[in-house]
C-alpha cells in the first residue's frame, strides 16, 4: 500500500518501485519518499487481496546476528529509567497503602511526618496517604512517621493456610467444564492402572529489579507522564479519567523499564493512578511528582500470579497407554473484573487459568478439565508466561508419572503421545543435544538425575532437559539445562538465546525460592531476604538450540519459563525417586534415607 | 554540610548524616547510574566503590563516607572497568539493564584483586548482585572475557 501510494503520487508503475531502509524508491527518476511521508495516503489505498512476502534469501536483517543498541548505555550508567527522571523542581512521593487489601483509611495523624525536614506535604488520596518531600530519604522518613489507623472491616483478611484448605476442598467438587472429550470418568473407572496427584502453587510477586516508579507533571493543557509503561492505552485512559480530561491530553513518555514481567502492564494501571492522584492532590505545589515504590511496597503491593492448586487423575490401559485424563484447577481469575474480561473469559472460564491444560498436547482419548475461580480480595495479574507457569508444571510432571507407571522412558513416552510435529521437533532436539539415554557422569557424594519437559506457549515450542545433583541433605544444584526452541523465524537469534537463558533463570528462581503468603490479610514477605531471587551461584549452564524454521515468528519472552520447573522436578525424581509436586520445592523431602 | 569526594571531585552535600549515600548520589548530586533495588544490602544494584572497595550505598550512611573517596559507575575508569564494559557490550549482557552498573562495579573490584578468576570466584564475588532478568551466564562469560583482555 505504501508502494501503491508512491506510484499514485508519482504516476509511475508499481513494478518500477522498490523499498529500502524505510523508503520507497523510484530508481529511474531517483525519487524517494519515506514510509512516514506515505503513510497517510497509503491508509486510503485499497487493500490488496494478497501480499507477497519477501523471500528468506532476500532478508537483510532477519535471522542475522545484530547487536543490541542499548548495551553500552546499560553498562555505563547512562541509560535512563523512570526512576532516573529529574525534572526541575520535582518532588518525591511515597504512599502509605492499606494494611490489608481493600482496607480504608480511618484516621491519620500527620504532624510528625510534616515535621521531618524535607517533607513538603502530606495528602490523602483514594489509594492511601502520600508523603511528598524534596528527596526519597525525607519522604521515606516522613512516611515512617505517619500514624495511621485503617478500617479493615471491608478488607481481604485472607490467610494463605486457610485459603489452601478451601482450595483443596474445592478440588473435590465439580467445577466449570473447560474441555471435555470422550468420557474420562468412565474410561478412568475401567482403566487397568490409575494414578492421581495434587499440585500446589503459591502467589508470586514479579519483583522487577527496578521498583515501580512514575513521574507526573500537570500542565494547563493536560498532563505528562514518565514511566516504564507496558500498557500505555490503559495508563493514558486511567490518568485522563482521574483528572477529568481527554485521553489525548495525557502524554506518556515511555522510558526503559528495569524489568517488568507483566507488572507494568496492569489493566488497573495502579501505580500510574497513584502518581496521578498524588499530583492532582498537590496541584498547589506546582511541582512534578515522582511517585516511587520501595521494595517493601513492591513485594506487598499485590497483583500477584494467583495461588493455584490442581488435581489430576489418569488411567492407563494394560499396555501402558493413557486412556483418561481428568484435571481440576482452582485459582483466581486474572481477567475477572478487568477490561480484558470480555475477551479472556468464555462461559465462566478464564482462558488464562487453563491454557496449557485444556489444550493438553498429549493424545489421550478421554480428556476432562474443570476450573474453579474463587473470588478473593487479593489483587492478581499475569506474570511471565501467565497460566503456563502452573499448567506446564502439573501436566509435565504427571505425564512423567504416567511414563514411570507404564514402565516407559519419559522421553519416548512423550514422543509417541505428542501429535504436533513442532512440539516433537523441540523434544527430539533437546533430548539429542542432552545425550538423553546416556548415563550422566557420576560425581562423588551426590545423586544425579536428568529430567525433560516440553510445552507450547505463546505459539512457540520449547523443550528443556535439566541435569541435577542432589546432596544427602536434600539440597541440590541444577548443573545444566539444554533448551530447544521453535519460535518460527528467529528474527534475532542471539536475543532468542538471551530470552531462553533469562526465562530459565526466572523459572528456576520461582521453583527454588518464591512464595508470597498472607496472614490475616497481611503479606508476610517484604524484601529479598524473605522473597529471595536466584543468584549467580545458582545459575545453571544453559545451552540453547534454535530450530531452523520458515514459520511466522512467535513469542520468546515467556516460553522459556514453563518447561523449567517440571524438567527440574523430573530430574529430581530421576535422581532420588521422590516426586515434588509443590512449588517452591521443599528440599527436605529429598534427604537420603 | 558533609564533604565527600565523588569521582575525584570534592563535593559538599546538604543531607542529614543518616541519609544513605545512595540517595545523596541520586537525589543531591543527580548521579542516577547507581540504582535502588532493595535498600537493605540484598541486591547490589547500589554498589559503588568507597576508597576502592565495593560497598552497598543503600546501607552506607553519608556520614560514614565523609571525607572519603567514592567512585560511581559514572566515574569508574581504568583498565578493568573498560575491559568489563567492552565485554558487556560484545556479549550483549544486559537485558533490562537495571542491575548492570552494580554488576560491573562488583566485577571491577573482583578483577582488581584477581586477574584470572574461575567461575567459582565470579560466583562468590557477584553473589550479592541480583539480576532479575537472570543474565548470569553472560555475566560470567563477560568477566572471563574482560580478564583475558586485561592479561593481554
Ligand atoms: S539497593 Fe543497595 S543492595 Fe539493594
Ligand atoms: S538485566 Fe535486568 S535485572 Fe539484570
Amino acid at each position: 500500500m505504501l508502494i501503491a501510494a508512491a506510484a499514485d503520487n508519482w504516476k509511475v508503475d508499481t513494478n518500477t518501485l522498490v523499498t529500502l531502509d524505510g523508503m520507497v524508491l523510484h530508481r529511474p527518476s531517483g525519487r524517494k519518499a519515506s514510509y512516514g511521508q506515505l503513510a497517510e495516503k497509503a491508509a486510503t489505498m485499497p487493500q490488496p487481496a494478497e501480499v507477497a512476502l519477501k523471500s528468506p534469501q532476500d532478508f537483510k536483517y532477519i535471522g542475522k546476528q545484530f547487536k543490541r543498541t542499548d548495551s553500552k548505555a546499560k553498562s555505563n550508567g547512562s541509560a535512563q529509567f523512570a526512576s532516573d527522571v529529574r525534572l526541575p523542581g520535582q518532588l518525591t512521593a511515597l504512599l502509605a497503602r492499606p494494611s490489608v487489601f481493600g482496607a480504608r483509611l480511618r484516621r491519620v495523624q500527620t504532624e510528625r511526618a510534616k515535621a521531618v525536614p524535607g517533607v513538603r506535604a502530606v495528602v490523602e488520596v483514594p489509594q492511601g496517604v502520600a508523603v511528598i518531600a524534596t528527596d526519597f530519604w525525607s519522604a521515606k522518613k516522613g512516611r515512617d512517621a505517619l500514624q495511621i489507623e485503617w478500617d479493615e472491616s471491608g478488607g481481604a483478611r485472607v490467610s494463605t493456610t486457610e485459603q489452601r484448605d478451601q482450595y483443596l476442598a474445592l478440588l473435590n467438587q465439580p467445577g466449570k467444564v473447560a474441555r471435555s472429550e470422550g468420557d474420562a470418568a468412565q474410561a478412568l473407572a475401567q482403566a487397568a492402572k490409575k494414578l492421581e496427584a495434587t499440585f500446589e502453587f503459591p502467589y508470586l510477586a514479579h519483583a522487577p529489579m527496578e521498583p515501580l516508579s512514575c513521574v507526573v507533571q500537570l500542565k494547563d493543557s493536560g498532563c505528562e507522564i514518565w514511566a516504564g509503561s507496558q500498557s500505555q492505552t490503559s495508563d493514558q485512559a486511567t490518568a485522563a479519567q482521574i483528572l477529568g480530561i481527554k485521553p489525548e491530553q495525557v502524554k506518556i513518555h515511555t522510558l526503559l523499564a528495569g524489568g517488568s514481567f507483566g507488572r507494568r502492564a496492569n489493566p488497573a494501571s495502579d501505580y500510574i493512578a497513584e502518581a496521578v492522584s498524588v499530583a492532582k492532590a498537590t496541584r498547589d505545589l506546582s511541582a512534578p511528582i515522582h511517585l516511587m515504590w520501595t521494595r517493601e511496597d513492591d513485594i506487598r503491593g499485590g497483583y500477584y500470579r494467583p495461588m493455584f492448586v490442581h488435581a489430576i487423575s489418569a488411567g492407563l490401559d494394560a499396555q501402558g497407554n493413557p486412556v483418561a485424563w481428568n484435571q481440576r484447577l482452582v485459582g483466581q481469575s486474572i481477567a475477572a473484573g478487568t477490561a480484558f474480561e470480555g475477551g479472556l473469559v468464555k462461559d465462566g472460564i478464564d482462558m488464562t487459568s487453563v491454557e496449557g491444560a485444556s489444550n493438553l498436547a498429549y493424545a489421550i482419548p478421554n480428556l476432562h478439565v474443570e476450573l474453579h475461580s474463587p473470588k478473593l480480595g487479593v489483587p492478581v495479574l499475569w506474570w511471565r508466561s501467565v497460566g503456563h507457569t502452573h499448567t506446564a508444571f502439573s501436566t509435565e510432571i504427571f505425564i512423567d508419572e504416567l511414563a514411570a507407571a507404564a514402565g516407559k522412558d519419559p522421553y519416548a513416552f512423550r514422543r509417541t503421545l505428542i501429535q504436533h510435529p513442532r512440539l516433537n521437533g523441540v523434544l527430539e532436539l533437546a533430548a539429542t543435544k542432552a545425550g538423553w539415554g546416556t548415563p550422566l557422569a557420576p560425581k562423588s557424594g551426590v545423586r544425579r538425575g536428568r529430567g525433560i519437559a516440553v510445552h507450547e506457549s505463546f505459539n512457540s515450542f520449547v523443550a528443556e532437559v535439566a541435569e541435577v545433583s542432589v546432596k544427602p541433605d536434600g539440597s541440590f544444584s541444577v548443573d545444566r539445562v539444554i533448551c530447544a526452541v521453535d519460535c518460527g523465524i528467529a528474527v534475532n537469534p542471539d536475543q532468542v538465546r538471551a530470552q531462553m537463558e533469562g526465562g530459565i533463570g526466572f523459572g528456576l528462581s520461582a521453583a527454588l525460592h518464591s512464595a508470597i503468603t498472607l496472614k490475616a490479610g497481611r503479606v508476610e514477605q517484604s524484601n529479598f531476604h524473605d522473597y529471595p531471587l536466584l543468584r549467580i551461584s545458582e545459575m545453571p549452564r544453559v545451552e540453547v538450540h534454535i530450530v531452523p524454521s520458515q514459520a511466522a515468528p512467535t513469542g520468546v519472552g515467556e516460553p522459556g519459563v514453563p518447561p523449567l520447573a517440571p524438567a527440574v522436578a523430573n530430574a529430581l525424581f530421576a535422581a532420588t525417586g521422590k516426586r515434588l509436586r509443590k512449588l517452591p520445592f521443599e528440599t527436605s523431602e529429598l534427604r537420603s534415607a | 554540610m558533609i564533604p565527600i569526594i565523588v569521582n575525584g571531585t570534592p563535593r559538599s552535600v546538604d543531607a542529614t548524616p543518616d541519609t544513605p549515600l545512595l540517595w545523596v548520589l541520586r537525589d543531591n548530586l543527580g548521579l542516577t547510574g547507581t540504582k535502588f533495588g532493595c535498600g537493605m544490602a540484598q541486591c547490589g544494584a547500589c554498589t559503588v566503590h568507597l576508597n576502592g572497595a565495593p560497598v552497598r550505598a543503600c546501607m552506607t550512611p553519608v556520614s560514614a563516607a565523609a571525607g572519603q573517596k567514592i567512585t560511581t559507575i559514572e566515574g569508574a575508569q581504568g583498565k578493568a572497568v573498560k575491559a568489563l564494559q567492552d565485554a558487556w557490550v560484545k556479549l550483549d549482557v544486559p537485558q533490562c539493564g537495571y542491575c548492570q552498573a552494580g554488576q560491573i562495579m562488583s566485577a571491577a573490584a573482583l578483577l582488581a584483586g584477581n586477574p584470572q578468576p574461575t567461575d567459582a570466584d565470579i560466583d562468590t564475588a557477584l553473589d550479592g548482585n541480583l539480576c532479575r532478568c537472570a543474565t548470569y551466564q553472560r555475566i560470567r562469560a563477560a568477566v572471563h572475557q574482560a580478564a583475558r583482555t586485561m592479561r593481554g
